[in-house]
């Protein structure tokens, strides 16, 4: 396992690798990369696995001109380019599930299989309900009832963290707002682009999430050529963090086929 | 010296705080009666032209979606007052540039409220308070820089007279601008610019514009009039910054006896007491800088949230500088303590209403400010003053645990 900078474009992107085979590049949510996650060793135990730190998460930079999620898909397979990465079995969560979405309609030809786990990117729903809740105009407790199924076991101790951890989480929250504001947590020239994805894709939901909900869900896998849905049960919108043993289980399932 | 009567415009006719979360962004608006509404704009108007009338400056400003303030379109009340006061100065503080979404057609409106008022726009622009993202659906990161870009534009809208000229930003286009009217005054009306932050300040200072800042109490004020000054002279300008360069804005309530000051001073506290905001509105992502929220999760003071539980006592709000009121002679000591503890300024921005503040209380204190303490005032504070060239005398209290808003 090891931990790099590099810069791809103008951008000081950190990059966690560790394992072996057959590259997964892995696109992490609004909470960040913790390579401490259980689920990180269950999946490089079978994989290489290359993940960055999306530009202003992590120690990543964020240059004055990236605002949107298509800049890092541009960024991503700028990286892929970097890596000499092809073939690559790309997994995304949430807001990282939408960097992987464009990225596959983009190049749909540099993916083999395609994961997306409570992803964000889209709009299915009418004009006057948002599809994605805000979760910036809610206090933070409710925030945690949409996100985990146990929030109490779940949610970061911020008093607990070190001060460099803590202005990560701050920054990250920042980031995500500059990236999803508006229009809210998707890109309206998306739905019509998803047709072009060409791998076979498998759309992964936490039973509980309350962000992306299942309507959501099958709504997105809809719009790709091939792709199914699974679910994972007694965990929210990061069912990775929530039931990693479960989750890494899937994934590897789904991209040993 | 000159003042200015500020009033927000609030409704305050409202069911029990304990009732709703908050009274910004999301308090429904069925609980606003417009019948009642309408009654309180003629209020309003006629109270901003008795300050006229006393030779009071007018002033006001713009929030959405609040109890607090309801005047979410500034530029038509100004439009209103434009026509129907004759002589005072009118000073808009301020236009939100950094959530409207074109510039020019604030540069419009500033010059079209020029012309009709014959040339007594001051105008001003604000970044806007955190609760304001909402309403405009505007991102609150890189706001700043919207700010500036905005505002940059707009001067040059006012300033250019040769035809359409094109602006490719980093926030804003425009193919081809050219406004009619433009304003009267020249090259441009009064800009003024609010700031609670250093940074901020500085910037102003470095474009010369006029800084305002609101209920800052004593230290801060000073931190953020000495980071003005700084910006102003490492621009290039004079050593001497002009006294009217710095405005200070404050809850102020005059009364002819100490116990009407006090039951008056005590209703002026509504803007302190009922501005009830939860921290999901009160500090959206980007508004403050990543340093400054790991802070305050360490448990800092959020001086953007809250003016604090000691400024909600009017005892204690006199002691941190945000409030003056008494007697004449009592206000007239405190604003001359402050004044000199911050290294002067040349507007004092009069916070002179404020929720159950009736009206003929309200024109009771603008009257007796206008009268008993206004002149001494001008007469110890002439407009040809430098600013931070007097000497400090000793002031009271402070507010160290403050953390400044960053503009």
């Amino acid at each position: 396992m090891r931990l790099t900078t590099l810069q791809v474009a103008d951008v000081e992107l950190e990059l966690f690798e560790s394992g072996q085979g057959r590259p997964v590049l892995f696109l992490h949510g609004s909470e960040g990369f913790d390579p401490r996650q259980p689920f990180v060793a269950s999946l490089s135990e079978k994989r290489r696995i290359v993940a960055p730190s999306h530009p202003g998460f992590g120690k990543s930079s964020l240059p004055d001109w990236l605002d949107s999620v298509d800049d890092i898909a541009h960024l991503y397979l700028e990286l892929m380019d970097f890596l000499k990465l092809d073939g690559v079995d790309l997994v995304g969560c949430s807001i990282g599930g939408w960097i992987a979405a464009e990225m596959a309609t983009k190049s749909p030809e540099r993916f083999r299989r395609l994961v997306l786990v409570g992803p964000v990117g889209i709009k299915v729903g009418p004009s006057d309900k948002l599809d994605i809740p805000d979760v910036y105009a809610m206090p933070e407790s409710e925030v945690q009832k949409l996100l985990y199924k146990d929030p109490e076991r779940m949610k970061p101790d911020l008093a607990k963290m070190p001060d460099d951890e803590l202005a990560a989480v701050f920054r990250a929250r920042e980031t995500l707002a500059l990236l999803t504001w508006e229009p809210w947590m998707h890109n309206p020239k998306l739905r019509r682009r998803l047709q072009r994805v060409a791998s076979p894709a498998l759309f992964i939901r936490g039973e509980s999430d309350g962000l992306v909900s299942q309507t959501y869900l099958d709504a997105y896998s809809h719009m790709l050529p091939d792709a199914r849905t699974l679910t994972i049960k007694a965990a929210g919108h990061m069912p990775q963090l929530e039931q990693p043993v479960a989750f890494a289980t899937a994934v590897l399932e789904f991209l040993g086929e | 010296m000159r003042a200015w009567h500020f009033s927000e415009n609030a409704y305050p006719y409202l069911p029990p705080a304990d009732s709703y979360p908050s009274i910004r962004v999301s308090l429904p608006n069925r609980i606003y009666d417009p019948a009642k509404g309408a009654a309180l704009y003629d209020r309003f108007i006629d109270e901003w032209l008795v300050a006229e009338d006393e030779g009071v400056e007018i002033m006001l400003n713009e929030h959405h979606q609040t109890a607090t303030c309801v005047d979410p379109a500034a530029p038509l009340m100004l439009a209103a007052l434009a026509r129907l006061s004759k002589t005072a100065r009118l000073l808009i503080l301020g236009n939100p540039i950094a959530n409207r979404r074109q510039p020019v057609r604030v540069a419009e409106e500033m010059a079209m409220i020029d012309v009709l008022s014959h040339g007594r726009l001051e105008a001003g622009f604000v970044r806007g308070v955190p609760y304001e993202i909402l309403p405009a659906n505007s991102n609150p990161v890189r706001m700043n820089e919207r700010h500036w870009e905005a505002l940059d534009l707009i001067v040059k809208c006012w300033t250019h007279h040769d035809g359409p000229f094109s602006h490719e930003g980093r926030f804003f286009h425009h193919r081809s601008i050219n406004i009619w009217p433009r304003p009267i005054q020249q090259p441009h009306p009064p800009v003024w610019v609010s700031t609670t932050s250093t940074g901020g300040a500085a910037q102003v200072g470095a474009q010369g514009y006029v800084q305002a800042t609101f209920l800052t109490g004593y230290d801060a004020t000073k931190r953020i009039y000495e980071a003005y000054r700084r910006g102003w002279r490492e621009a290039g300008r004079d050593q001497h910054v002009p006294i009217d360069r710095l405005a200070y804005a404050a809850l102020i309530y005059v009364g002819e006896t100490e116990a009407r000051a006090h039951a008056g001073a005590e209703k002026l506290l509504w803007y302190v007491t009922a501005n009830k905001v939860p921290p999901h509105f009160s500090n959206p992502p980007g508004y403050v800088p990543v340093a400054m929220n790991v802070q305050l999760a360490r448990g800092a003071h959020n001086v953007v949230s809250a003016y604090g539980t000691r400024q909600a006592t009017v005892e204690g709000a006199i002691e941190a500088g945000t409030m003056f009121a008494g007697t004449p002679d009592q206000v007239f000591q405190q604003i001359k303590r402050h004044w000199h503890h911050v290294g002067g300024y040349g507007h004092l921005l009069i916070m002179g209403q404020a929720g159950f503040l009736e009206h003929d209380d309200t024109v009771h204190g603008i009257r007796m400010f206008a009268r008993e303490v206004y002149p001494r005032l001008k007469e110890i504070y002439p407009d040809t003053m430098a600013s931070g060239m007097v000497e400090e005398c000793t002031s009271g209290d402070s507010t160290k645990n403050d953390i400044e808003r960053v503009d």
